[in-house]
């Protein structure tokens, strides 16, 4: 237990911290734009398997990372497209349309890779990203290796919240965004276009929910299991929430729960004659807690979940 | 070329005629659709299809592995329809079948000194407690906290799940085998069987009086009423008098406790111990029969076998033809799309306009 006082037990826990957090910032992010636009993506944990699956076939064959994170990122904008025609074009039940993606988007995902790999005893690996230290940065005691040696996605992930704040709060799109998911009828009256914003919407939350995905399978793991994703995608829905639709509070959020989860990872090594699968069921029961201490407080964007027509 | 414009129209009621024939046409809609997932991996649909429906109807042994696969997915369906009428959105069956074979398995192993018929009903008893407790937890947050009840439900999965892990894999390990799984129940706990030569068990007729439970207490109860209130419109309910917090957390229980139900019917009527995979994923699929069969009862069973079939075929169609049985989620997910699609004819009608 002695090495819970050294610095060095610190250091490696919170630099931890920032590396799981990245898929849940990403998702939260998009999830984020989904819902200020008055859309709940419920499509996100299969949007996020899928990514991950799209991001490791394509490292898989081509070799090339980047690759990978385009057609991970370029599978959630089409789920996001889709969920956008199903919910913004056709106006139907966001709950039951979002979980049929969900299944759809989980299903299709298995499928194809038993179809392309098979089912070998060992699964195939990739070479996955390496971290990437800043230059200089890096040596910084501390800080350096908590914030500089962390892979091109996490920095991606750490600069994404500082555009989503600023595109949402100081732009012209974000102001539109906000007013279709606030009272549509009336942004419509100013001349917003409903349909067309809250589709860019689910094509920015598509976007970044597959990219959040092919993290597990580029960077944090090396392979694709079909258990990979674990319920992220649902725990990025209840940070939205925790976050009350803040991008920054969303980092906050995201670092929190990321924290949980990798000190319960830790915790394992520790302590005695408690399953470590206790530990794992830490991040859940903690989201659950937290929901319900801000659930009254919580101010939903008032057109949220509910289809806009026109009359 | 001036493109035609066609418009919405809400329509009143729809005749029974076209309730009846969208959720065939949403089948039919959806298998076709499917059927580019199989080109796509260069399998003929054709074979498949019938691989698929021979594998789940064609013979006798064939047919009697269907109903077995029907049995669990009867009661998560009926459980998922229950919830959702009154909008309470439980997405959580999976976590309460995994609750109810937990229970049923503890007082399994405990070979109790019972009659069998005592001891099926405590197994069932059981079981339906824990699938319940484990609804009623995001139930009572959502009717008392407004905590939102989808994230609850889903994330309460994942922590029944792990539960089960860390008791097959610590406590209840086989110590025997040493693989994670318990040791069996007593027998005396074990459900009947229905058919001879078969894994067909009692559950089945559970799940079928599930089905005509839901029926009466949906339609014909004081309570099906509260509850169909509820969920058309909880402000209205309100003011007609209706106590909707008390409809919600009665829901989620009998919610809970069907879903618990398939739990049992699964340790005690096919595996006689707990294993991990003692479902893959029927909680889920609970969501899809509920709204494919409409959230009536009558409707819920059609959807149930439909769903054993495609499962249960998948199977064979995998051996045959090589095709992965995942297949059936393709499918499942589909067809609920699809299915909510054909629901908007039931409110709106197309109309070209002049």
């Amino acid at each position: 237990m002695s090495n819970f006082l050294t610095v060095t037990f610190w250091v490696g826990l919170l630099a931890a911290t920032v590396r799981v957090s990245t898929p849940l910032i990403l998702a939260t992010l998009g999830e984020t734009f989904a819902e200020r636009s008055g859309i709940l993506n419920l499509g996100i944990e299969g949007m996020m398997l899928f990514g991950s699956f799209a991001g490791f076939i394509t490292v898989y064959f081509t070799k090339s990372l980047w690759l990978g994170v385009t057609f991970a990122t370029l599978s959630g904008f089409l789920f996001g497209v889709f969920m956008a025609f199903l919910v913004v074009t056709l106006g139907l039940n966001q709950h039951v349309s979002g979980l049929g993606i969900t299944i759809f988007a989980s299903g299709l995902a298995y499928y194809l890779y038993r179809a392309i790999i098979g089912s070998p005893t060992v699964p195939p690996t990739i070479k996955a990203f390496d971290t990437l230290k800043i230059p200089l940065l890096w040596k910084i005691p501390v800080l350096g290796p908590i914030l500089f040696n962390q892979y091109a996605l996490t920095y991606i992930a750490l600069v994404t919240v500082f555009v989503a704040r600023y595109v949402i709060f100081k732009t012209t799109f974000g102001l539109s965004l906000r007013a279709v998911g606030e009272n549509p009828e009336a942004a419509d009256a100013v001349g917003v276009n409903v349909y067309k914003t809250r589709y860019i919407a689910m094509m920015i939350a598509g976007s970044l929910t597959g990219m959040s995905g092919a993290f597990f399978t580029l960077a944090q793991f090396n392979m694709f299991t079909f258990d990979i994703v674990a319920g992220r995608g649902w725990v990025a829905i209840a940070l939205v929430i925790f976050a009350n639709w803040i991008p920054v509070r969303v980092l906050w959020g995201a670092l929190l729960f990321g924290g949980i989860d990798s000190l319960g990872l830790r915790l394992q090594g520790t302590a005695i004659r408690i399953p470590f699968q206790v530990y794992l069921t830490l991040p859940y029961l903690f989201t659950i807690i937290v929901l319900i201490f801000i659930a009254r407080n919580a101010s939903y964007p008032s057109a949220l979940l509910k289809p806009y027509r026109r009359e | 070329m001036k493109l035609p414009k066609f418009k919405l129209e809400r329509r009143s009621t729809p005749p029974l005629w076209f309730q009846i024939l969208t959720p065939v046409i949403a089948v039919a809609i959806s298998l076709v659709i499917s059927a580019i997932f199989l080109l796509l991996i260069h399998k003929n649909p054709f074979t498949a299809f019938y691989y698929m429906f021979y594998g789940a109807i064609g013979t006798k042994f064939a047919f009697k592995e269907m109903l077995v696969k029907a049995t669990p997915l009867l009661l998560t369906g009926v459980a998922v329809a229950i919830a959702f009428v009154a909008k309470y959105w439980n997405i959580g069956a999976e976590g309460q079948l995994y609750a109810g074979a937990l229970a049923a398995t503890w007082v399994g192993i405990m070979n109790l000194p019972l009659p069998r018929a005592i001891y099926i009903l405590l197994v069932i008893a059981v079981g339906f407690g824990a699938g319940a407790i484990w609804s009623l937890i995001p139930g009572y947050l959502k009717a008392k906290f407004k905590v939102d009840d989808v994230v609850t439900t889903l994330l309460m999965n994942y922590i029944m799940i792990y539960i089960v892990s860390a008791l097959l894999n610590g406590p209840w390990r086989n110590p025997k085998t040493m693989y994670p799984e318990s040791i069996t129940i007593s027998q005396n706990a074990f459900f009947p069987k229905l058919l001879p030569h078969s894994r067909v068990h009692m559950g089945l007729i559970v799940a079928i009086l599930a089905v005509l439970f839901m029926y009466f207490l949906v339609r014909r109860t004081k309570l099906g009423f509260e509850i169909r209130a509820t969920g058309t419109n909880p402000r209205a309910a309100n003011f007609l008098g209706i106590n909707t917090i008390r409809a919600i957390i009665l829901v989620s229980i009998i919610s809970g406790g069907v879903a618990g139900l398939a739990g049992v019917g699964e340790v005690c009527g096919v595996h006689y111990h707990l294993i991990q995979e003692i479902s893959p994923g029927y909680g889920y699929s609970g969501i899809v029969i509920a709204m494919l069969g409409r959230l009536n009862a009558f409707g819920v069973f059609l959807a149930a076998i439909y769903f054993a079939i495609i499962i249960t075929g998948a199977q064979m169609m995998s051996r045959s033809m090589n095709i992965p049985p995942y297949i059936a989620d393709v499918i499942q997910g589909v067809t609920l799309i699809v299915m909510l699609a054909m629901l908007l004819l039931f409110e709106y009608r197309i109309r070209r306009e002049k």
